[in-house]
């Protein structure tokens, strides 16, 4: 059971199968079994289990929801009101939230049942989940190994059949990213697409929420409840959600994918390489065309992004200033002093870096050398894109530059670290869809993601492309053999 | 580009970051190299380039004027680290 | 050395919206500390901001009402520092591009009207308060006004005078509240002024270096805040000195201005474009509907009264300073049907020294403008005569009851029949026979004598005009 799709366990649920009570149990033992994988930060067994409950007799009543009884796992970066919600960071190690996210709110209404709240990196700054203050999350694939960040957590906790499903949130690569680095399905919508309200903000013109899942299948039902309007969010966008899982399954043939030459350079590692060239010979055989597309900017995504992100970051993070909630330091002489010693103990080193990069870019003197700039670049960015996609439909790539990696291995090179994401970020700074899946396993046995990146709303599309791919491979199917 | 140990303390004020003299140094390290990437954004002229500050460049929406008075004060403060009277407690403000 | 005073005016307008700028939290004044500030004024980590309508529709009638270019496009950016009653830890508000631009204030300088320019306006969000009361040596944070939305107003450095800043200010406060946008009240600080003080030895052009005078809750002390001010900076060049750019706190109590610690240090707010908020575009329909919703405005009001009531200016502008006096002046005259001067003399005169007296608004006036129209209708029609009216006008003030009521309970009903006047007139020459005789041989200053007897006889009651036809024609009988 653990091991079968949202999709595959709704029509189990229905036809009484299995009660929600049942998986959730399953799902709350497993969790417990393989505590050592650290993909929780918070567990809500009692409440998991009365929602459980509760969509069990909606379901004997007759009633639906299209989620009914599911178990999932929040990124910790969702408020949840009632439940501790800490962003991976100390800061907010106890902070309660007093409010729902309009993502949590949603997957709520839709029968979903909240497992727990997954662990991350320290507001979602990082690539192997290793900023977290609650400790590294091990990759299931290899224990040894990082499961790529910020989203580490729902991407080992769906990997490893800890949830059925849970949500991430990307703002540089952290759904994609880790989704390719644990084997598992992750879209990072449109951005405007998923309501940003309740989603603890990093870099507010990046963030985006998305789903992390087994399939693209259910990428498309969990989207389908996340997704839509919020007139609570300022920049969401007012469209039509439409339905996602009725356009799957049409035919690829004549679909023109591009394939950027920048995203094949130095730097990409061979196993990835060639999975990603034996994914587009899948595509062939389904009747796609592949042509090549330039993104000649792409290249300067990496140093743009870290002049924007940190920039944003850096106002963002400036209201833990242990007033109001979360985190306040015990000893302090003064208003300053408190607030100085709260955010230095509050705070792990990566965040207090992009804090100070943030705070360095935009201060006087140096604004429009770095932001201004950086928004110039970005713009150059999103028009690579907008001829590229004059010439195909979807862009395809490589997720990330390499298979996961050891533990430690980079956490002493804040540069090499970023490198992970110079494939996502773009996407990103152009605010176009994407979705990683899995496409084979390099020489380790590692899990080789392939991005696919989509026009701006064209999710179904998207969804599509990784869907058929899906249909006829079952890269999407293996499971860690050790969690078994 | 690189940085002084200087621009790292104005920085850490700035932004309210306690640090020490070993940390001054590690992160005067780290930022610098950070910066040697972001440099490399100079090697495009953007001269001819207008920001693009959003992935939407939609106009802002206007909320209707209509409070919503439910607001319950003691349940907020309960996750506050100091609060007395329904005020929040902070140390001394000096003008 | 004559030295020249060089003034502009920043002027924090409190919006009169129901709920606040970026949150829908009411934004009511008085509550218990606290009780209004919902999630997103509390700065809860993912909580969004989105901009209220009101808030934009009232700036940009202000900017019609000041002949404002009111901007298609503007941008909300953030203004980064740390602050306990800014939860946030920056403040929306608009950097580059504000909401309105470039609009006239005219103020009658002194002697003549002077048209003062408005740079900007532009919209941001309220902080909250920080209570300085004793609480075990901590400071005590109440977020009931954080973002409760502001009009930012800033003039260019255009007055002259701690006078002419009084009069901007005053004109300023006067619009907003024609336009119902503020309500004005200073001493809830719903309308703040800080003034960026410099001066120049007359003749010069450039300007000197400015200093920003803070807390100036109201217009006396805007007064003698850039008065003290003026000549600390004009005694530091004198003395040699030089004047340093710095904010300076006024305090009211010792009358002095001196520099805020906390500003010390030089700030770096780090301004950028809100990503939260994609920009304000305002459509022309937008901005013409505001334009067309404006109501008469004062300068308007001010010029009708004196063309349809032949007032004089200063009558006009007097009674135009509140749209409230303006209307009960209006009412009045038309129910009154008297004579405007009159009217004029009356608001402005009697009434405004009682409302003053006791503290009261023109709108709970303890005489309501009907009644006041009755007083004067019977001035108009000879009931009484002026001077008993201000009797009945004290009367009615303290009891509340209408001008006949007054009247006939004291009776104080004016005598014009002449047969009670000559019986008086009789009743005084017969006491007073010396002086009669007086009179007839010569002495005919003592007329004045008579009138005043008879007056007194008669309880000021009759007609003084028939008192002095009765009293010639007895005396020359």
């Amino acid at each position: 059971m653990y091991k079968k799709t949202v999709a595959e366990l709704l029509a189990a649920l229905a036809d009484r199968t299995i009660s929600s009570v049942e998986l959730t149990g399953l799902f709350l033992a497993r969790i417990e079994r393989h505590a050592g994988l650290n993909a929780y930060i918070t567990l809500e067994p009692e409440r998991a289990l009365a929602d459980a409950r509760a969509a069990d007799a909606l379901r004997l009543q007759g009633g639906d929801a299209p989620l009914l009884g599911v178990p999932i796992a929040h990124k910790d970066i969702f408020c949840t009101e009632g439940v501790r919600t800490t962003c991976g960071s100390r800061m907010l190690e106890s902070f309660i939230a007093p409010y729902d996210a309009t993502v949590t709110a949603r997957l709520k209404a839709a029968g979903a049942v909240l497992l727990g709240k997954t662990n991350m990196d320290e507001f979602a700054m990082g690539s192997s989940n290793e900023t977290s203050y609650f400790g590294p999350v091990a990759n299931p694939w290899d224990t040894g190994r990082v499961p790529g960040g910020s989203s580490g957590g729902s991407a080992v906790a769906v990997a490893a059949g800890l949830a059925a499903a849970a949500t991430g949130t990307d703002t540089g690569g952290s759904i994609r990213q880790p989704a390719a680095l644990c084997g598992i399905t992750g879209l990072k919508p449109s951005y405007g697409r998923v309501s940003r309200y309740g989603m603890i903000a990093f870099a507010s013109s990046l963030d985006q929420g998305g789903p992390m899942t087994r399939s693209a299948e259910d990428a498309a039902l969990m989207l389908q409840a996340m997704a839509g309007f919020d007139p609570r969010d300022s920049t969401s966008v007012d469209r039509v959600v439409p339905d996602y899982r009725a356009t799957l399954g049409r035919s690829l043939k004549g679909l023109k994918i591009g394939v950027p030459t920048q995203f094949f350079g130095e730097g990409l590692s061979p196993d990835v390489r060639h999975g990603i060239e034996q994914a587009l010979d899948v595509y062939r055989g389904l009747g796609a065309r592949i042509v090549d597309v330039e993104l000649p900017n792409s290249r300067l995504a990496l140093p743009c992004y870290y002049v924007l992100a940190p920039c944003e970051a850096s106002s963002n993070l400036a209201r833990y200033d242990g007033v109001r909630y979360g985190y306040r330091t015990p000893g302090h002489e003064s208003l300053i002093d408190m607030y100085k010693k709260t955010r230095a103990e509050g705070f792990g080193a990566e965040v207090k870096r992009r804090i100070l990069i943030g705070t360095y870019a935009l201060s006087a003197g140096y604004f429009d050398a770095y932001y201004v700039k950086s928004l110039r670049l970005r713009r150059l960015i999103t028009e690579d894109f907008a001829h590229a996609f004059e010439r195909c439909d979807v862009i395809a790539g490589p997720t990330a530059p390499s298979t996961a990696f050891p533990l430690q291995a980079k956490t002493d090179d804040p540069v090499a670290m970023y490198l992970n994401d110079i494939y996502t970020i773009p996407v990103n700074l152009a605010g176009l869809p994407a979705v990683s899946l899995p496409v084979g396993f390099d020489r380790l046995g590692l899990p080789v993601g392939l991005q696919l990146i989509g026009r701006y709303f064209d999710e179904p599309l998207l969804l599509n492309v990784a869907h058929g791919y899906q249909q006829e491979t079952d890269w999407h199917r293996h499971f860690p053999p050790e969690f078994e | 580009m690189s940085l002084s140990r200087k621009d790292v303390e104005k920085m850490a004020h700035l932004a309210r970051l306690q640090i020490t003299e070993q940390e001054i140094e590690y992160y005067r390290e780290g930022l610098s190299r950070i910066l040697g990437v972001i440099d490399q954004m100079n090697e495009v002229d953007t001269r001819t380039t207008a920001p693009l500050f959003h992935p939407n460049e939609e106009a802002l929406r206007l909320r209707e004027d209509r409070p919503d008075g439910a607001i319950d004060r003691d349940r907020m403060q309960q996750i506050a680290p100091q609060a007395q009277d329904g005020l929040y407690l902070v140390p001394k403000v000096i003008e | 050395m004559d030295w020249e005073t060089v003034v502009g005016l920043e002027v924090h307008v409190q919006l009169l919206t129901a709920s606040k700028a970026f949150s829908d939290a009411p934004a009511r004044y008085g509550a218990a500390p606290n009780t209004q500030a919902n999630v997103v004024d509390l700065a809860m980590p993912g909580v969004l901001p989105v901009m209220n309508r009101e808030a934009v529709r009232m700036a940009a009638m202000f900017g019609a009402a000041i002949g404002a270019r009111v901007n298609p496009r503007s941008v909300f950016a953030r203004k980064n520092y740390f602050y306990p009653d800014l939860p946030k830890g920056y403040q929306i508000s608009q950097y580059e591009l504000p909401v309105v631009e470039h609009g006239t204030l005219t103020i009658d300088g002194d002697g003549a009207e002077r048209s003062i320019r408005i740079l900007r306006a532009h919209l941001e969000e309220d902080a909250g308060k920080s209570l300085h009361e004793d609480f075990h040596g901590m400071t005590g944070i109440d977020l009931n006004r954080a973002g409760i939305p502001l009009l930012e107003i800033v003039s260019q450095p255009d007055l002259r005078s701690p006078k002419e800043a009084v009069a901007y200010l005053k004109k300023l406060h006067t619009l907003v509240r024609y336009l119902r946008i503020c309500d004005g009240n200073m001493q809830e600080g719903s309308f703040r002024c800080d003034a960026n003080v410099s001066v120049r030895p007359r003749g010069q052009d450039t300007l000197g270096t400015r200093t920003e005078v803070k807390n100036i809750n109201s217009f006396r002390f805007v007064e003698r805040a850039i008065e003290y001010e003026v000549a600390r900076q004009i005694d530091l060049i004198e003395g040699g000195g030089k004047v340093v750019q710095e904010t300076r706190l006024y305090d009211s109590v010792k009358d002095e201005t001196r520099p805020m610690r906390s500003k010390e240090e030089a700030n770096d707010y780090r301004y950028f474009p809100d990503p939260d908020l994609p920009p304000l575009v305002l459509t022309q329909e937008f901005i013409d509907e505001a334009a067309r919703a404006l109501p008469e405005l004062p300068d308007q009001k001010r010029q009708r009264f004196m063309r349809d009531y032949g007032l004089t200016a200063y009558d006009a502008g007097v009674l135009t300073a509140s749209e409230e006096t303006a209307a009960y002046f209006e009412r009045v005259c038309e129910y009154a049907g008297a004579e405007p001067k009159l009217a004029a003399n009356w608001v402005t005169g009697a009434l405004g020294a009682y409302l003053n007296r006791d503290g009261l608004e023109i709108e709970s006036s303890r005489i309501s403008a009907e009644a006041l129209a009755g007083l004067l209708r019977r001035i108009g029609d000879q009931t009484i005569s002026g001077k008993i009216a201000k009797e009945v006008f004290e009367a009615m003030w303290a009891s509340g009851k209408d001008a006949d009521s007054v009247i006939d309970l004291r009776g104080l009903r004016q005598i014009t029949d002449s047969g009670p006047i000559v019986a008086a007139i009789d009743a005084v020459f017969a006491a007073h026979p010396k002086q009669l005789e007086q009179y007839r041989t010569g002495q005919e200053k003592l007329f004045g004598f008579f009138v005043g007897q008879v007056m007194k006889a008669t309880q000021g009651k009759a007609n003084p005009a028939e008192v002095n036809r009765l009293l010639k024609e007895r005396l020359s009988s």
